[in-house]
């Protein structure tokens, strides 16, 4: 393998190149931004996608209601308490009438807020952007099944926006300051006088440092610098009479720290470079296990040299990926067309790739839940797996059957399919390939859907498939055929 | 059968059970749910008339379901204080235990002749410390089955990892619906997960014949695979999920010889039954109903829920006998919590805490299994818990399908005596 993060020749930029940068920087695109890309070259494709990652803001915003779960009023918190000493059952159970129909409301926005997301990575003109939104949600993983607060998840995403290929340090930062982190760590909880670990604990262990690089009295500490930082209505606030101002000793500095400054002690750990370099590594790049002693020898040396490029950056996430994208190690064989596709990757690029129509957004959203990611719910604060645990033998057919209805327009639910649903034309997607014949046509899609590495032995049965379809290549046939080539082993790597 | 003949039966059984067991011989009535607690010994491998080929139900029933208007304490004078819009009449439910006063909702008269028949245990009072009353929450809570560990695995899910060195695990756990419950999920075993048989292949089938052909050739090999290609990987589970696949729809597209509920929950069982019938390789199956969160005018629409369950879980075990396949099942049932003693304004209930489980099958203890817990001595207007639904899992797991409760809950807990020693 290459191991070489010099960029490749820019004369070896060419449709395999594109695809895969394509694929790998966004979530996959058709023939046309392919050549597009291709003719601007290695420099400008990928400069472009860095610099749009950082600067555009989503046209349309979801509608979410900042007050859908609110605190009590002072005169509703009163009433509360009365009921409470006075036993009165009746009042009681009125504000929790209330309280459950916030609930619902809020669970009704949350389904807004997922077909939302889903929307905006198919449309948006900047994927890696949206990718990056991606990765921070699962490294910084909160979850609304806790959190319970639609709104708040709603704007750490657009946080998680703001600092996509921005600085991680900054980030990170701006994530100690999340509303929706704070209680789903319940740092809303931690005080001066009942300090409250769980936030100090997977800073490290989980957003910055990994496991073994810090001692348990360090968590204790760190969590002392965090007091105070806690909630009120849908924004931080420091609260400093619940704020632990002793000196503090978290990895051997000391100091009267406070949550930003426990922070930036885990951003100057030589392990906190290492770790977020593996992230974007398996993020971007291949499947790799989460310790990086575990990480074959080839791909650790690359990681250790983009935690040092991280470093000399400021943590700034931009150059890194940059870097990655040009290299040689990138375009490598062993990295092209091995990695699982996520089922986000694999629903919104089905959509980018092929120019489906969106379909329902709810129900793209409800395949990917089915296939183990939940976007707004990930399983824990560790965030999603990866790799092969994305696959099983349900979640394979739910991958291929929201292919299907994505190409189709059949419901996975639904027995009955309307061919009338279909309302989309392959045939727009043979732009420029002048042969009607099976083979080049099959090659054509063969190219930009699996990659131009698939073997002549996997191409052979469509080949078969279109040689006898009685009118050759048709609107019709092509469905048959994309839908085919959506249902191959091959169709989940990227 | 008269409700009195089942209540002695029960009486004769539980007697029957306290000689064989360690368990003191206190009346039942008066035990305490600590004696019962105590820990068992196990189900040897060599008892006669229990098979090794276990299979676990799990019924999950969803929204939180009313406990004490389900396994009702119409001794206690609170409980008609609390509920005057919404209590069962004492002539109108089921009587279990007349000594203490504690009956079953009407809608259930075919578990209480499950109870006759040896083949259903009530436990009382079953919750965990610290209760949440939130719905996904505290049904995280049952699912993990640990309340500090927050990995994404559930407990179902955990106790199939610790069999993936031994046995195909690729069937090992089947569950019905549009999402595999965070219960079923284990680090490296995840369940078969439908909602219809179906929608468990690939639906480009029904687009057009000639898609099918191509598509398995496109999803076979013969050839020798290096599964550290990713590739290879992907095709060898397609081609696990086509035997799947063709094995769970072939099972259940075979004929019941009972007639089932038309409900959604005896559809799911009737299922399982098949599948169990047609020995599948699975060890736990995972059900779910919903609509138990009741908060107003719950009266006619718990008794049609609790009639739907109870009904499902008849037939199932009827089409389990039938088949020949009784003594390989065991069930057990949980909502993720009880409701609140008290009634709302709403003739509804709102959120509490412990509840009763059900177990089910040939093995288990039948009839009232605990201590009912208290009316008066209350937390803050809800219940307090007496079994730890961990003591409930730690006996499935050890008695009945022999997999280390332990290293499962990442804790020993004492077991809830749910099966019969």
């Amino acid at each position: 393998m290459k191991t070489s993060l010099s960029p490749i020749n820019r004369e070896a930029f060419g449709p395999r190149e594109a695809r895969h940068l394509l694929l790998r920087a966004g979530f996959g695109a058709g023939p046309g931004e392919i050549s597009t890309l291709v003719d601007a070259g290695l420099d400008e494709a990928v400069d472009e996608l860095i610099k749009d990652a950082k600067t555009e803001e989503p046209a349309d915003l979801p509608k979410v209601d900042p007050d859908v779960v609110r605190p009590f009023t002072q005169d509703e918190r009163e009433a509360f308490a009365r009921a409470r000493r006075e036993n009165d059952e009746a009042a009681r159970s009125e504000i929790r009438r209330r309280l459950n129909e916030q609930r619902a409301e809020d669970r009704r926005m949350l389904g807004e807020l997922r077909r939302w997301w889903v929307g905006l990575m198919i449309d948006t003109p900047t994927p890696l952007r949206e990718k990056l939104v991606l990765l921070w949600h699962s490294h910084f993983a909160s979850r609304h099944r806790n959190v319970r607060d639609t709104y708040l998840m709603y704007q750490q995403n657009q946080m998680f926006r703001e600092h996509a290929a921005g600085n991680f340090g900054k980030l990170a930062k701006a994530v100690v300051h999340d509303p929706a982190m704070l209680k789903f760590l319940n740092n809303d909880q931690n005080f001066k006088r009942k300090p409250n670990e769980n936030l100090a604990r997977e800073f490290m262990e989980l957003f910055t440092l990994g496991e073994g690089n810090y001692s348990e009295n360090d968590i204790k500490q760190g969590a002392k610098a965090l007091t105070g930082y806690h909630v009120e209505d849908n924004d931080f606030v420091f609260n400093e009479n619940r704020h632990d101002d002793s000196k503090k000793t978290v990895l051997g500095e000391t100091g009267n720290m406070d949550g930003d400054d426990f922070v930036d002690v885990l951003l100057d750990q030589p392990a906190c470079p290492r770790y977020i370099a593996l992230k974007l590594y398996r993020h971007f790049v291949a499947d790799l296990p989460d310790y990086l002693d575990e990480v074959p020898k080839e791909n650790r040396e690359v990681v250790e040299r983009l935690a040092l490029m991280l470093k000399k950056n400021g943590y700034k996430i931009g150059p890194v990926l940059k870097r990655v994208f040009k290299s040689e190690h990138f375009y490598d064989e062993q990295i092209v067309g091995k990695k699982i596709k996520s089922p986000t990757q694999l629903v919104i690029g089905t959509a980018r790739t092929l120019g489906t129509p969106t379909r329902s957004t709810g129900t793209l959203s409800d395949g990917l839940s089915a296939m183990g990611q939940e976007l707004f719910d990930p399983p824990s604060v560790a965030g999603w797996c990866g790799g092969r645990s994305w696959i099983n033998t349900s979640t394979l057919f739910t991958r291929q059957n929201v292919c299907t209805y994505l190409i189709t327009g059949k419901d996975p639910r639904q027995k009955k399919w309307d061919r009338k649903a279909v309302n989309y034309d392959p045939m727009l997607l043979l732009a420029g390939v002048d042969s009607r014949e099976s083979e080049p046509v099959v090659d054509h899609f063969v190219g930009f859907m699996l990659g131009d590495h698939t073997p002549m032995a996997r191409r052979e049965p469509l080949y078969k498939f279109m040689r006898e379809r009685d009118k050759g290549v048709t609107k019709d046939s092509l469905i048959g055929l994309l839908t085919l080539i959506t249902a191959m082993p091959e169709y989940q790597l990227c | 059968m008269t409700d009195q003949n089942a209540y002695t039966r029960r009486q004769f059984l539980r007697s029957g059970l306290a000689m064989v067991s360690t368990v003191s011989t206190v009346p039942i009535f008066l035990s305490r749910s600590s004696s019962v607690l105590a820990q068992s010994t196990g189900i040897l491998p060599s008892n006669p008339g229990v098979p090794e080929d276990r299979v676990l139900v799990v019924i999950q029933l969803s929204g939180g379901n009313d406990g004490l208007n389900t396994v009702i304490p119409y001794g206690f004078d609170d409980y008609y204080k609390n509920r005057s819009g919404i209590a069962v009449r004492e002539k109108e439910l089921i009587q279990l235990d007349m000594q203490t006063g504690i009956g079953l909702h009407p809608s259930l008269r075919p578990i209480s002749e499950m109870v006759g028949d040896g083949l259903a245990g009530i436990v009382q009072g079953v919750g965990y410390p610290n209760p949440i009353r939130s719905h996904f929450a505290s049904m995280d809570v049952w699912h993990m089955g640990d309340t500090l560990s927050n990995k994404g695995e559930g407990w179902v899910g955990r106790a199939m990892d610790s069999l993936h060195d031994k046995e195909d695990t690729a069937l090992s756990c089947i569950s019905l619906g549009s999402e595999a419950p965070l219960a079923t999920m284990g680090k490296v075993v995840k369940p078969v997960t439908f909602e219809k048989p179906e929608m468990f292949r690939w639906s480009g089938r029904d687009l057009h014949e000639a898609l099918s052909e191509s598509y398995d050739e496109l999803n076979q090999s013969s050839a020798v695979m290096d599964e550290s290609d990713p590739a290879a990987f992907i095709l060898r589970t397609a081609m696990d999920a086509q035997v799947a696949s063709e094995r769970v729809r072939k099972a259940v597209n075979q004929k019941p010889v009972t007639q089932f509920p038309a409900n959604g929950l005896a559809r799911q069982l009737k299922m399982v039954a098949s599948m169990i019938k047609a020995e599948l390789p699975t060890r736990v199956f995972y059900v779910a109903m919903g609509g138990f969160d009741t908060h107003a005018n719950q009266t006619a629409q718990h008794a049609r829920l609790l009639d739907e369950f109870a009904q499902s879980v008849s037939a199932f075990y009827s089409e389990l006998k039938a088949t020949g396949h009784q003594s390989r099942v065991v069930t057990i049932a949980f909502s993720e919590f009880g409701r609140r003693v008290k009634q709302n304004a709403s003739s509804g209930t709102d959120h509490g805490t412990a509840g009763p489980m059900f177990v089910f099958g040939e093995h288990v203890t039948p009839g009232l299994i605990g201590t009912h817990p208290s009316l008066q001595d209350l937390d803050d207007g809800d219940l307090k818990y007496q079994i730890d639904f961990r003591s409930v899992y730690a006996s499935v797991l050890d008695n009945w399908m022999k997999i280390d409760s332990t290293a499962t809950l990442g804790k020993a807990y004492k077991h809830a005596g749910v099966l019969k020693v």
